[in-house]
């Protein structure tokens, strides 16, 4: 079928206010009378705030007012609150300061004379689920979503038993599994029981999450940086305590978030807070270092997997057990993405899967690109291919063997995926780049050069069901297509807005997307993560563009004749199939359902529509033909998947390498936008290029001191560390429960890249796998120089 | 610990140098020069250091520029460290300078970064930028010397309760070339080697330079007698931009009927100044640059180097560094 947009190149309307700087962005706002506040952060790792002595600072010229954790909503632990009492990490805001300007807010904090007693603290969760181990909460050591909060420690015995060296695995608060485990081993020819380490990293999104606030007429008015919409508004009104209807967000822009910037975060209630104290507009800018404090930053594990393949490559089972670092709060379920991500790439025939996750005094943690999936991948694709190297099976070959097909199963649930098309994905990759050929290389040294050739893949799930459509047909003959989802960078708000275009075959240029301000009248979306608008925000402007294509058919059949089934759309047009010029255009269609009313107009909405939806379709009521639904068609569990292809040059000398050759192949579904989908699969593996070998926290474990707080420090790729060019693909097959067939991509390309660059480098190092990611220069010198590394196997946040 | 916002403070822009040398001198240590500011600007926003007033030698012409003179090559202390990296003449008889302005930070700190402000930067340990009261700060404790303390970047060699290494490239260039600091004050100048111009702990541990307040340095001279020579620089680090060293090497050699006939190597980041290899320097006098010599000359670089918990990989890296400058001559 040929498609008007959908498959086709097109330039989002936020792409020129980027690249021009005319994009506001939230700290680019000012209201009359906006002032400023600052932080003031906890200097230690834990501790109870015993006395807070202002005086001093209050009396300054400039000064207008403190806001501390008595002043502000409390948030039910173990969810990060506003402002603390409790410190729990270095960077932890106590208290915020408003003033005239930031350089008197600052010089205001610096005399607040804050008294906190130190309380014990740890940065290693195995350091707290040892007998008599601290606890960084002072209200438990365990715990996660779904995990009630408890303190829970190991036995002595559990970690004697386990040996030097290896993850202890005592109780576990969440477990699941299939198959009969024992069995598998037993027929394993190979079994790997190995543990492993990876880092937490920073999101360091571009822009830090500043936000301005404002009262007006009962209504707040938040300037936030977000990666989503609708979603967040009511957990926004819960953090300031009010009404979802009285929050007014304008989130249009945002520098990065990479899952950071998902859902609400409780810095962003402060400027509203201290707003509604003072009676002023407030603007609160988040410096960088502080973006390292209050911004976020992907789960740390420390995990230990058993893995037993069959002669012929077939994983045949695998006994996972992760020990999470939630850091302070929260955090993420970054374990559950690990068990369901092995559970579904490596199809096991039978899986145990564990965990703890384990509360450390680390700044808190959210989803990032990938949460526990693109660990996984740099952890189990490198035993992959040590398994294929013993065994004589090709890489590409041992993977074909385990790919998941569409219906394979995923999780302890077991829950079929809608469509998997890895096979695919890696025979087309292995063609583009020349697997065969390629291999000839690998291994081939040149001075204290080595090269190796490998392949990486990984999964994320790719959509979610069950949320609102918006679209709107006004007498100018324009549609508008509204949409809460949020804009994290990813042009998707705009290529799944296509959808609606392509169902009522509306030419782009007679489109408009209406987003980023509760002033557009938003619908109840999720929010852009989880690689998901592309399947979810697909079906839900499918669903709101076939009410509105019903009702263009009833208005046409009511003022034409005949049954809305005689009707059909082009070119803003609806039209007698049998008669194509009998019609009506969109603009006169618009305006006899404002005159008709009801259904028509959006003054009659469904029933089974979110409040928000609601609220927005009421708000257009009268202003068009109005397309509004829920999303209930048929769903299921997604999966996305990518496949990457890296030749690497390892200097054994140096410990430094250079990728000389990179392909990525996305499966995500049917290509909605080429050039977004590209965006995606370069950008998603540069930062797994960082995941593999450059990104980690360090903190010094005596002090409890981060010393990584700045961009140069935390080490993202710069332009020089990834290849000047770079390839991409994609299966390009339709998943069958997307009504277009499209789904997401964002997360699997960055675990892809990321494994098939330490697959590589090991490659380059005759098959030393690392267990511990990132893999840096001094642990390649340490292995081609024969030498022990610095860190022991379990140590975590080393430099 | 990071704040990221500056205070107040006086600024002078003094238009020439006598200017500028009165108010070092009238403003003693409340004073602090000021150049690219891309080592000073982020102490002053993390309110660590918090001098009274700057003096930014910006405005003043005479400290920039690079001039050939009959005794070498003369570089202004204010030259940016671009206009040394693409400078014709550095590039075609001391293209150790401009391999070594290369490789340092980024192309956007390169632009406004100066040599001098380059050789007089400050320690870049992590727990002393941090702010933490160590002993280079005035306290009486090393963080990162500890049994738990994160010390992959620091020494091999001279800790002495201080185990900082030197971070700047351009000194570790500028000890390989035997280049020679202008250094003025109200009382007249001087003009110091670069080997003695840069101190370790043991001799002063707030100090990174001989230089005092009231001192500015006011170019950089390249003796003649490099010109031309063969050189070797390669700085290893985590990424190819934006980082400082792990360790550097920097060598200078002349060769003559196949044979090294002088040679000056340094090392970077393995000492709190840059490392001189006079042994090594001495070891391969005489000979032929091929495999044999590098591998001696590589042991011989690391003999003695104490390792820290983190940082091991250091010798076999610099044992490398060193190999890798003999073969190229090769
Ligand atoms: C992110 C980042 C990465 C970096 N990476 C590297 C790297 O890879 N390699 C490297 O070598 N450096 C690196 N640096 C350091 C940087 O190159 C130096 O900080 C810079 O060259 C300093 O020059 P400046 O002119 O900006 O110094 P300023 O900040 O202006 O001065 C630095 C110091 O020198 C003193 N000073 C300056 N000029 C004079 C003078 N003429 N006489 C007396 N004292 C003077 C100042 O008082 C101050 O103490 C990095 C810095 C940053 C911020």
């Amino acid at each position: 079928m040929a498609y008007k947009h959908i498959g086709k190149d097109f330039t989002p309307h936020d792409v020129v206010a980027k690249v021009t700087g005319q994009a506001k962005y939230a700290e680019d706002f000012r209201a009359e009378g906006m002032v400023f506040c600052r932080l003031l952060l906890s200097p230690m790792p834990h501790g109870r705030v015993r006395n807070i002595d202002a005086s001093e600072a209050l009396k300054m010229e400039g000064v207008l007012g403190i806001l501390t954790a008595d002043d502000v909503p409390a948030i039910p632990a173990p969810n990060a609150p506003i402002l603390t009492k409790e410190p729990m990490f270095v960077g932890e805001p106590i208290l915020a300061v408003a003033a005239v300007d930031e350089t008197t807010a600052q010089d205001a904090i610096e005399k607040i004379k804050v008294d906190i007693e130190p309380l014990p603290f740890t940065i290693d969760p195995l350091q707290s689920l040892f007998p008599g181990g601290p606890n960084a909460r002072s209200d438990g050591n365990v715990g996660n979503v779904g995990i009630e909060l408890q303190t829970l420690k190991w036995t002595a015995a559990d970690f004697a038993r386990a040996g030097e060296g290896k993850l202890p695995m005592g109780k576990a608060v969440e477990e699941w599994s299939y198959g009969d485990l024992d069995a598998a081993f037993a027929k394993a020819k190979i079994v790997y029981d190995e543990t492993f380490v990876t880092a937490s990293n920073s999101h360091h999104s571009m822009e830090p999450r500043s936000c301005m606030a404002y009262w007006q007429n009962g209504k707040c008015f938040v300037h936030a940086s977000l990666q989503s919409h609708t979603y967040t508004i009511p957990q926004i009104a819960q953090y300031l305590g009010i009404d979802p209807q009285d929050v007014v967000l304008i989130a249009e822009y945002c520098g990065g978030g990479f899952g950071s910037k998902g859902s609400a975060y409780p810095s962003m209630a402060i400027p509203a807070l201290m707003s509604k104290k003072l009676g002023r507009p407030v603007m609160m800018r988040i410096s960088r270092a502080e973006e390292y404090f209050i911004g976020s930053a992907r789960n740390g594990f420390q995990g230990r997997i058993r893995i037993g393949f069959g002669a012929d490559g077939k994983v045949l089972g695998v006994d996972l057990f992760i020990v999470q670092d939630n850091a302070a709060n929260n955090g993420f379920w970054d374990f559950r993405g690990a068990g369901e991500a092995v559970s579904l790439v490596y199809t096991p025939t039978a899986m145990r899967f564990r965990a703890v996750p384990v509360y450390t005094n680390l700044p808190s943690r959210t989803a990032q690109r990938g949460p526990g999936q693109n660990q996984m991948a740099c952890i189990v694709e490198p035993l992959l291919d040590r398994a294929a190297r013993e065994l004589g099976i090709d890489r590409v070959e041992i993977r074909l063997r385990n790919a998941p097909v569409t219906g394979s199963p995923v999780g302890g649930e077991r829950r079929p995926v809608t469509s998997a098309y890895v096979r695919e994905a890696l025979e087309k990759g292995a063609a583009r780049f020349n697997w065969r050929e390629k291999l000839r290389e690998n291994g081939k040294r040149d001075g204290s050069k080595v090269i190796g050739v490998a392949v990486g893949q990984a999964y994320h799930p790719a959509g979610f069901f069950g949320f609102d459509g918006l679209v709107r047909i006004t007498p100018d003959g324009k549609l508008h297509i509204h949409t809460g989802v949020g804009n994290l960078g990813t042009f998707s708000h705009s290529a799944t807005a296509r959808i609606a275009a392509e169902v009522l075959k509306v030419d782009w240029e007679n489109c408009i997307v209406e987003r980023g301000d509760s002033r557009r009248h938003l619908p109840w979306n999720i929010g852009q993560f989880g690689s998901n608008t592309s399947y979810t925000m697909s079906r839900t402007n499918y669903v709101a563009a076939m009410d509105a294509l019903t009702k263009l058919k009833e208005i046409a059949a009511r003022e034409l004749g005949g049954s809305p089934d005689d009707y059909d759309v082009d070119g803003s047009r609806v039209f007698q199939k049998s008669n194509p010029s009998r019609g009506l255009g969109y603009g006169e269609a618009a305006q006899r359902a404002i005159d008709l009313g009801g259904r028509y107009s959006g003054h009659e909405l469904p029933q089974d529509i979110h409040p928000i939806t609601r609220a927005s379709a009421s708000a257009l009521a009268g202003t068009g033909l109005i397309g509004v639904a829920k999303d209930t068609l048929p769903g299921g569990a997604t999966a996305a998947f990518a496949v990457a292809f890296a030749k690497v040059e390892v200097d054994l000398e140096t410990g430094q390498h250079r990728i000389l050759e990179f392909l990525t192949v996305g499966d995500c579904g049917r290509v909605i936008h080429p050039m977004g989908l590209a965006t995606q699969l370069k950008g998603g593996s540069v930062q797994g290029f960082g995941l593999a070998c450059l990104e980690h926290i360090v903190y010094d474990p005596q002090n409890g001191l981060p010393a990584n707080v700045g961009l140069y420090q935390a080490k993202p790729p710069t332009y020089l560390d990834v290849p000047a060019e770079m390839q991409w693909d994609a299966v390009d097959k339709p998943d069958p429960t997307s009504p277009l067939g499209t789904k997401g991509i964002g997360e699997p390309p960055m675990g892809a890249a990321a494994a098939a660059l330490l697959c590589a480098i090991s490659q380059a190092l005759g098959g030393h796998v690392f267990n511990r990611t990132p893999v840096l220069p001094d642990m390649i010198i340490n292995v081609a120089a024969g030498r022990s590394q610095s860190h022991k196997p379990l140590q975590v946040h080393t430099q | 610990m990071s704040r990221d916002m500056m205070p107040h403070f006086e600024l002078y822009q003094p238009d020439s140098l006598e200017n500028a040398l009165d108010l070092a001198k009238r403003l003693g240590r409340d004073g602090w020069i000021i150049a690219g500011g891309y080592d000073s600007l982020d102490w002053f926003k993390d309110r660590v250091k918090r001098p009274k007033a700057l003096i930014d030698l910006g405005g003043i012409e005479s400290l920039k520029g690079i001039r050939e003179t009959p005794e070498g090559l003369e570089i202004g202390a204010l030259t940016t460290l671009t206009e040394i990296e693409r400078s014709p003449i550095v590039r075609e008889k001391y293209g150790l300078l401009a391999d070594a302005a290369r490789r340092v930070a980024s192309p956007q700190i390169r632009n406004a970064a100066t040599l001098g402000g380059n050789l007089c930067q400050d320690a870049r340990c992590w727990y002393y930028r941090y702010g933490v009261n160590c002993y280079r700060a005035g306290g009486n404790t090393c963080y990162a010397d500890t049994p738990q303390g994160q010390n992959r970047e620091h020494c091999l060699f001279g800790a002495s309760r201080c185990v900082a290494v030197s971070p700047s490239d351009m000194g570790t260039a500028a000890v390989a070339l035997d280049a020679r600091m202008v250094v003025r004050n109200s009382s007249g100048e001087r003009v110091i080697p670069a080997e003695e111009f840069f101190i370790g702990p043991a001799v002063d541990i707030t100090r990174m330079t001989v230089l005092e307040p009231g001192d500015i340095l006011t170019a950089v001279r390249f003796p003649a007698e490099w010109a031309g020579a063969k050189f070797y620089f390669e700085k290893v680090s985590d990424r190819e931009a934006w980082d400082f060293a792990l360790v550097s090497i920097a060598s200078a050699m002349i060769l003559e009927n196949g044979v090294i006939r002088n040679v000056r190597m340094a090392c970077g980041a393995v000492e709190c100044v840059p490392r001189r290899l006079k042994v090594v320097e001495q070891t391969v006098t005489g000979s032929e640059p091929n495999e044999e010599l590098a591998q001696l000359a590589g042991k011989t670089a690391v003999q003695g180097a104490t390792p820290l918990n983190f940082n091991h990989f250091k010798i076999p890296l610099m044992e490398n560094l060193v190999r890798r400058a003999i073969r190229a001559a090769a």
